[in-house]
């Protein structure tokens, strides 16, 4: 490879633009041999991470998250392509000579040493002095609150604790970025959301690049700056939560983030931006298209289930420009903050609405009810565009 | 049948039957754990207790009362003191031995397939199912053809060469139940391989490579059949002993041999209160 080539690689759209990215994947391309095969794990990728952004890698397993990962460690090397880490080519790099550091599914703690043995491990291979180490295992334990924990072996701690000295031993070494591998997955419910929060406020106090792996959207969504969504092998799509949420780029993305209602038609009219599917003569969705669809042409259109509001019996007025789609309750599912309602439409799909228990009024409708789903033309999206 | 009968509670019936089924099942488990127990120990109480007989003639063989005097007198057959020392010498150096090759193929077994890992699996297996008086013999013809003279050389050789897949199996079963991730962490901390084996890899094997080693030592200290083709002239314990069954054996045999069984024990004693207060420490 020459350095003309590198140059060449387009940086990402949404690429913070300050400086050398942390982390720089440039035409990474990585198979497996399985049964004589070549099975591509992740396929011709090129990402750039920006310095101090907290970057997740979101998919379901088996997408190619983790193997991108390990690359960035130096776990794995690329089958063709280019790791940079600070603008330096890393590629062939062994990992204990790579400035990253990994928080591992397992914790993969050391059980035979104590908790100030296991995060000066890092200090100690790099030769620091000794008074130097004591002073800055003690500045990071204070950080994710272990202090007093020093002499506590790994198994005498709880998953939460254990959690912390994986982080601690990790970020002491002050990496160029740090790697966390599904870091959450073993902790309950309560004790995850508490360090989604924790993880936010550690990543803005060390000012660290930390990449995110994960297949749980609501992490992502909550603590991500930017969030790459990997489906076999490919970024399906690059971009903030926001974007990602509420602009899916794909069916997948649409489907995979949260819950997303898709319905499919021909397009019969387009004007002022806007593009009409009609059904019957009362049941149309409108959807923004910009220039982009002409009368006739098939389109997905997606509309997130807490942007349609849900009214019973009465036809609501039409006059509204938004879309309206008849339908029947088949299903109603109470989930205390807000009641879920699952309606076959007249367009052919099923829709599921989320309607807020604002109020401590009763359900908007029982199973069977024929009811009329509304929502403004913005809350449409065409898949893919 | 009485009224008193009829009268009863009918769901205590079962529930007495029960009781009655677990307290014979209970008692019949305790009678053959000691039948167990005494059937393990019966030949080393033996052995013990003619440490302590007051024979007079050539057989140790028939209880002539109590006496401490074999204690006092126990390395006073020449012969049989420095077969002992050579079955220790042997036992040492080749439980090391074989402990530190042990060590590194079991675990290149235990992390890595590798070119020749599969041959070697079914080596080592081969060489620990197979007959001694098979090994003993091939070993001997390879040593004389090879023109090595017999004796404590060819001894530890063979000694080494029939304990390493043993070594190599325990720690073997110890490397795969390692989490890969712990020593992924250490190189990604920094640590080269050769830092990463002795700071982490080593010391949460160590447990299986001192079993290892006991193995290994108690394989050898009074293996009798391999040793006997390649001793030649050599005399260890074992050689000793069976040479004079026939002129009957003096009481320092059984000395020596309850001091063995002894360390042996004290060895798992402590060994096993090692293990309890790791778990108290948990």
């Amino acid at each position: 490879m020459t350095t003309p080539q590198h140059s060449a690689v387009q940086q990402p759209p949404g690429a913070v633009a300050n400086g050398t990215p942390a982390i720089r994947f440039a035409g990474v391309l990585k198979t497996y041999q399985s049964h004589g095969e070549a099975v591509p794990a992740v396929k011709r990728m090129d990402l750039a991470i920006a310095q101090g952004e907290f970057f997740s890698l979101l998919g379901p397993s088996g997408c190619g998250k983790t193997t991108t990962m390990r690359m960035i460690a130096g776990f794995e090397e690329p089958t063709a392509g280019q790791v940079y880490l600070d603008g330096k080519d890393v590629t062939g790099v062994a990992p204990n000579k790579r400035d990253i550091n990994m928080v591992f599914q397992s914790y993969a703690l050391f059980p035979h040493l104590n908790t100030f043995q296991n995060v000066a491990f890092g200090l100690e291979r790099k030769k620091v002095a000794k008074d130097e180490i004591k002073r800055r295992v003690a500045e990071i334990l204070e950080i994710v609150s272990l202090t007093g924990m020093e002499k506590r072996a790994p198994r005498e701690m709880s998953g939460g604790q254990q959690q912390r000295v994986a982080l601690a031993r990790a970020l002491v070494n002050r990496p160029r970025a740090l790697l966390l591998d599904e870091p959450l997955g073993a902790l309950d419910l309560k004790l995850r959301q508490q360090m989604q929060v924790e993880l936010k406020r550690i990543q803005r106090e060390v000012g660290i690049t930390f990449v995110y792996v994960t297949h749980d959207q609501g992490e992502a969504l909550t603590m991500s700056d930017r969030i790459a969504v990997m489906n076999a092998g490919v970024i399906e799509q690059l971009g903030t939560p926001r974007q990602i949420y509420e602009r899916p780029a794909s069916r997948f993305v649409a489907g995979f983030i949260g819950t997303s209602n898709i319905v499919e038609g021909h397009v019969e009219r387009a004007e002022n931006g806007l593009a009409l599917l009609s059904y019957t003569t009362q049941d149309r969705v409108v959807v923004p298209c910009g220039s982009a669809c002409r009368p006739g042409d098939k389109i997905e259109v997606s509309v997130r289930p807490e942007k349609i509001d849900m009214h019973r019996g009465v036809p609501p007025v039409a006059a509204t420009g938004g879309s309206v789609l008849s339908g029947v309750v088949n299903e109603v599912v109470y989930h205390g903050t807000s009641t879920n309602y699952t309606v076959a439409t007249a367009a052919g799909a099923d829709f599921t609405v989320f309607d807020q228990n604002a109020s401590n009024a009763e359900d908007l409708a029982d199973r069977g009810d024929r009811v009329f789903l509304t929502w403004a033309p913005q809350h449409s999206y065409m898949i893919g565009v | 049948m009485s009224v008193s009968t009829l009268q009863r509670p009918p769901v205590e019936q079962p529930v007495r039957t029960g009781r009655r089924r677990r307290f014979t099942g209970q008692s019949m488990l305790f009678l053959y754990t000691w039948l167990v127990i005494i059937w393990l120990v019966i030949p080393i109480f033996v052995m013990i207790a003619f440490a302590f007989n007051d024979t007079h003639g050539r057989y140790n063989q028939s209880w002539e009362g109590f006496t401490f005097k074999w204690w006092g007198k126990v390395f006073e057959i020449e012969d049989l003191t420095k077969a002992l020392w050579t079955s220790l010498i042997i036992a040492v150096i080749s439980s090391l031995v074989s402990a530190a090759m042990g060590t590194g193929i079991g675990y290149a077994l235990g992390r890595y397939r590798f070119r020749g890992s599969g041959t070697l699996n079914v080596v080592m297996f081969s060489t620990i199912s197979s007959p001694e008086l098979i090994m003993g013999a091939s070993l001997l013809s390879l040593f004389v053809s090879a023109n090595l003279g017999l004796g404590a050389v060819t001894i530890t050789i063979a000694h080494i060469m029939f304990s390493i897949s043993f070594v190599a199996a325990i720690v073997r079963a110890r490397v795969v139940t390692l989490d890969r991730s712990i020593e992924e962490a250490a190189a990604d901390l920094g640590a080269t391989p050769w830092t990463t084996f002795w700071k982490v890899t080593f010391p949460l094997i160590l447990p299986a490579v001192f079993s290892g080693i006991l193995l290994a030592f108690a394989l050898s200290i009074d293996d009798f059949v391999v040793t006997n083709f390649t001793a030649g002239s050599v005399t260890t314990f074992p050689l000793w002993i069976w040479g004079s069954t026939r002129v009957g054996l003096p009481p320092q045999v059984n000395v020596m041999g309850t001091m063995i069984f002894a360390a042996g024990v004290l060895i798992a004693v402590v060994t096993n209160i090692r293990s309890r207060q790791g778990k108290r420490d948990r």
